[in-house]
């Protein structure tokens, strides 16, 4: 008889997309079965992580798996921040999986459409061709055979696709909602295969030679994390997040230091943090418009809820690494944005601007108060959902107009001026435009960063506000470019892009911009309970509680005992 | 608190460093195959000093009737390794299925650059725009100069083709012209 609780909504986020991955894989022959599948699993996913944001703000809330007790069995754990991460990517998600069906759908039966995109596509080829012939420079080794590419890009195989998205939902779930280092590798080995599979979908030129980079970087940050799961369990004996909490302050000073230097490369390369930023740009544009979209908005925020989580829960206020990180911040900002000025192709800017803003969101993590997280935790949710938006307003874009390099776009303020709008409004929410919730996330950390007072807290403050600008010039530009330029003939002419939007894809797009001005509408409470999220972050106690909460019996584990033993 | 007495054996360690020394080599590499198997023996070496974290071995974690005289080994790590094996074999076979598909197109399997990165490259090194840009090209002596000529063009071109929108591309102009000034 199972015992009905708050705690049996936890692994529900988890449980539901794997099962209805595998429902969808053995229904592939029905499209339309499986289509209903997804979005009901996602709903669901939807609905219990609404209830466990309401839920947590009483108290997190702790299920253990198998009922096996705590140190010993597995727990997850959905306290405020898991809730609301955990609620936002599942919106993000149902808006990308309508988009991306839709998208399936129009293009089954638009092959013209296709031909005159391939033949733009080898223009640009040429074009770059040319461009390196002046350059004096070879570029045979990375042309790549056309043939392949006409008849499979941009098409979405439906067969796989929604399983794997599916997984790939019940992996952002289950990192958000880890209650051990190792489960949290498992989410996000999870999460990563799946990605690994969406991004090469198709198996176009393009795609694998982006792809072998994506996967190769990434498997190497799954290594090093999963060396320091090693290094956490050999010095405390425990991979449980609330136990190690415990635990670790009691470990010698450098040897925390190590484990926590190596947690922070393996997410440091899933966050895309300067350094280990560059593999992000070169893979995330040649995806799928929904693809890419789902990525830039959950994958790299995931790798930035392991730092917060880690950070504060784990590791005890060390100045070193907090100046590292303000440092390291401040290089992702500039160097993210720097780069989104050069460039001519809109996805590869907006990913560009993706690099550079998670730099906020550490700036937040670094300074390390209280006041410091809340701003962070706001402006995860913000770029969540401001991110995605803008991708698939791009993808709309490169419907449109036929192409995503800026040189080519022209003139869709007039030809499509609802798009126009769809694009604006992201892009200003983005750059931080007041009153838009970009805005006031930046406000958060800037007003954080004057009370640390620090010298290198004000140049960070001054950065960001620099990033900001620079965000703001290479939107400008885009929007410039792609919506106000002149058309070019093609464009008018109509004889790339389609002269009228899908309405279904039209319609997640709107929705997810609708959503991102609504987190400005309810910007207030939802500031109140980033503020409580990291009230309970920063407290040092209150996770620790909710994991046990007798108080006693959490310093013996059976490991432990048989390990001691067990070395002589 | 409980601090763990495992001494690790020093044969294994030595394993270890040599694996992952051995997957950093190879993970240099540019072919595909290559990386593969240093992320292989990387992964391994990381498995067994997760194995060295568990302590020496001991008899096998079961629990029997009777008190046993040898202590048993810990069976959480091993747990943990067998996940991680799993995990590396999937990926192992997704690695070695797109580097075959990566020599189906291009007759080899090495990580290409990335060729729009190299273009931009290219680019500043030539000092050159990134974009084409009508407003930044050098048209008159002053600033007043180019922005009329900026100005002028404007209206040419809405006289010679009227079917581009008016509004719009005066507009453009001004925020072009404004363009110019900004990057002086």
């Amino acid at each position: 008889m199972i015992e009905w609780s708050a705690g049996t909504l936890v692994p529900l986020p988890v449980l539901v997309p794997l099962f209805a991955a595998g429902l969808t894989l053995a229904l592939h022959r029905h499209a339309r079965v499986q289509r209903v599948i997804s979005v009901l699993a996602l709903l669901l996913m939807m609905g219990s992580a609404a209830a466990l944001v309401v839920l947590a703000d009483q108290g997190a809330v702790v299920t253990v798996i198998g009922d096996w007790a705590v140190p010993v069995g597995i727990n997850l754990v959905a306290d405020r921040l898991s809730a609301i991460m955990l609620l936002v990517s599942t919106v993000v998600l149902l808006c990308v999986l309508w988009y991306s069906m839709a998208q399936g759908m129009v293009d089954s039966a638009a092959e013209d459409r296709a031909n005159a995109r391939a033949e733009v596509w080898a223009q640009g080829r040429q074009d770059r061709a040319r461009e390196a012939a002046e350059a004096g420079t070879e570029l045979g080794a990375d042309v790549d055979p056309e043939a392949d590419e006409n008849e499979q890009r941009e098409v979405l195989p439906i067969a796989i696709y929604h399983p794997t998205f599916l997984v790939l939902a019940a992996g952002v779930a289950a990192a958000f909602l880890a209650g051990d280092l190792f489960n949290l590798y498992v989410g996000f080995e999870i999460l990563l295969a799946a990605s690994y599979v969406l991004l090469t979908l198709g198996g176009t030129a393009d795609r694998i030679r982006a792809g072998s980079v994506y996967v190769v970087v990434a498997l190497l940050s799954s290594v090093v994390f999963l060396a320091g799961v090693g290094m956490a369990y050999a010095a405390t004996g425990t991979v449980n997040l609330a136990q190690l909490a415990e635990r670790l302050p009691d470990v010698d000073p450098s040897v925390r230091l190590g484990i926590q230097l190596l947690l922070l490369l393996g997410f440091g390369i899933k966050a895309a943090i300067f350094p280990l930023s560059a593999w992000l740009p070169d893979s995330y544009p040649t995806a799928p418009a929904p693809v890419t979209a789902v990525f830039a908005g959950l994958l790299t925020k995931v790798g930035v809820y392991a730092i917060i989580r880690t950070q504060t829960l784990l590791f005890p206020p060390n100045e070193a690494v907090d100046r590292v990180l303000l440092v390291l911040a401040l290089a992702t900002m500039l160097v993210g944005i720097l780069g989104a000025v050069a460039q001519d192709d809109v996805k590869r800017l907006l990913s560009f601007t993706l690099v550079s803003h998670i730099g906020y969101m550490i700036f937040g993590v670094a300074l390390a108060g209280e006041a410091a997280t809340a701003a962070a935790i706001f402006y995860v949710v913000h770029h969540i959902t401001v991110q995605t938006a803008l991708f698939l307003v791009v993808g709309l874009v490169e419907r449109r107009g036929g192409s995503t390099s800026l040189d080519r776009l022209g003139g869709l303020a007039k030809l499509a001026p609802g798009l126009a709008i769809l694009f604006f409004v992201p892009a200003m929410n983005l750059a931080g435009i007041p009153p838009l919730s970009g805005f006031l996330g930046k406000v958060g950390l800037l007003q954080a960063g004057v009370r640390d007072g620090s010298p290198l807290a004000w140049v960070l403050v001054v950065g960001s506000v620099v990033t900001s600008l620079l965000t703001l010039y290479a939107l400008v530009k885009a929007w410039n470019k792609a919506f106000w330029q002149a058309a070019p003939d093609d464009v008018v002419s109509g004889r790339v892009g389609e002269a009228r939007l899908p309405l279904g894809l039209v319609g997640p797009t709107a929705v997810l911009v609708g959503f991102s001005l609504a987190l400005t509408v309810v910007a207030g409470p939802l500031y109140a309970y980033a503020e409580r999220a990291a009230h309970t972050l920063t407290d040092g106690h209150s996770y620790v509680e909710a994991v046990f909460p007798d108080g006693g019996d959490r310093g013996i584990g059976e490991s432990d005992a048989t390990t001691s033993e067990g070395s002589h | 608190m409980i601090v763990l007495d495992t001494v690790p054996s020093a044969a294994l360690a030595l394993v270890v460093g040599v694996l992952f020394a051995g997957g950093v080599y190879l993970l240099l590499e540019r072919s595909l195959t290559r990386v593969l198997l240093g992320f292989v023996l990387i992964s391994n070496g990381g498995n067994l000093a997760i194995l060295m974290a568990g302590g020496r071995a001991g008899a096998a974690p079961l629990v029997r009737e009777g008190e046993s005289q040898v202590p048993m080994s810990d069976p959480l790590v091993q747990a943990m390794i067998l996940t991680a094996i799993v995990i590396t074999l999937a990926l192992t076979a997704f690695v070695l299925a797109m580097a075959y598909r990566s020599w189906q197109l291009n007759g080899h399997d090495e990580v290409q650059d990335d060729v729009e990165d190299r273009r931009i490259a290219r680019l500043a090194a030539r000092n050159a725009p990134s974009y084409s840009d009508a407003d930044t090209a050098e048209t008159g002596e002053t600033l007043d100069e180019e922005a009329a000529e900026v100005h002028d063009d404007i209206e040419e071109s809405l006289v010679v083709q009227e079917t581009a929108a008016p509004r719009e591309g005066r507009a453009e102009g001004t925020e072009g012209a404004e363009g110019t000034e900004a990057r002086r």
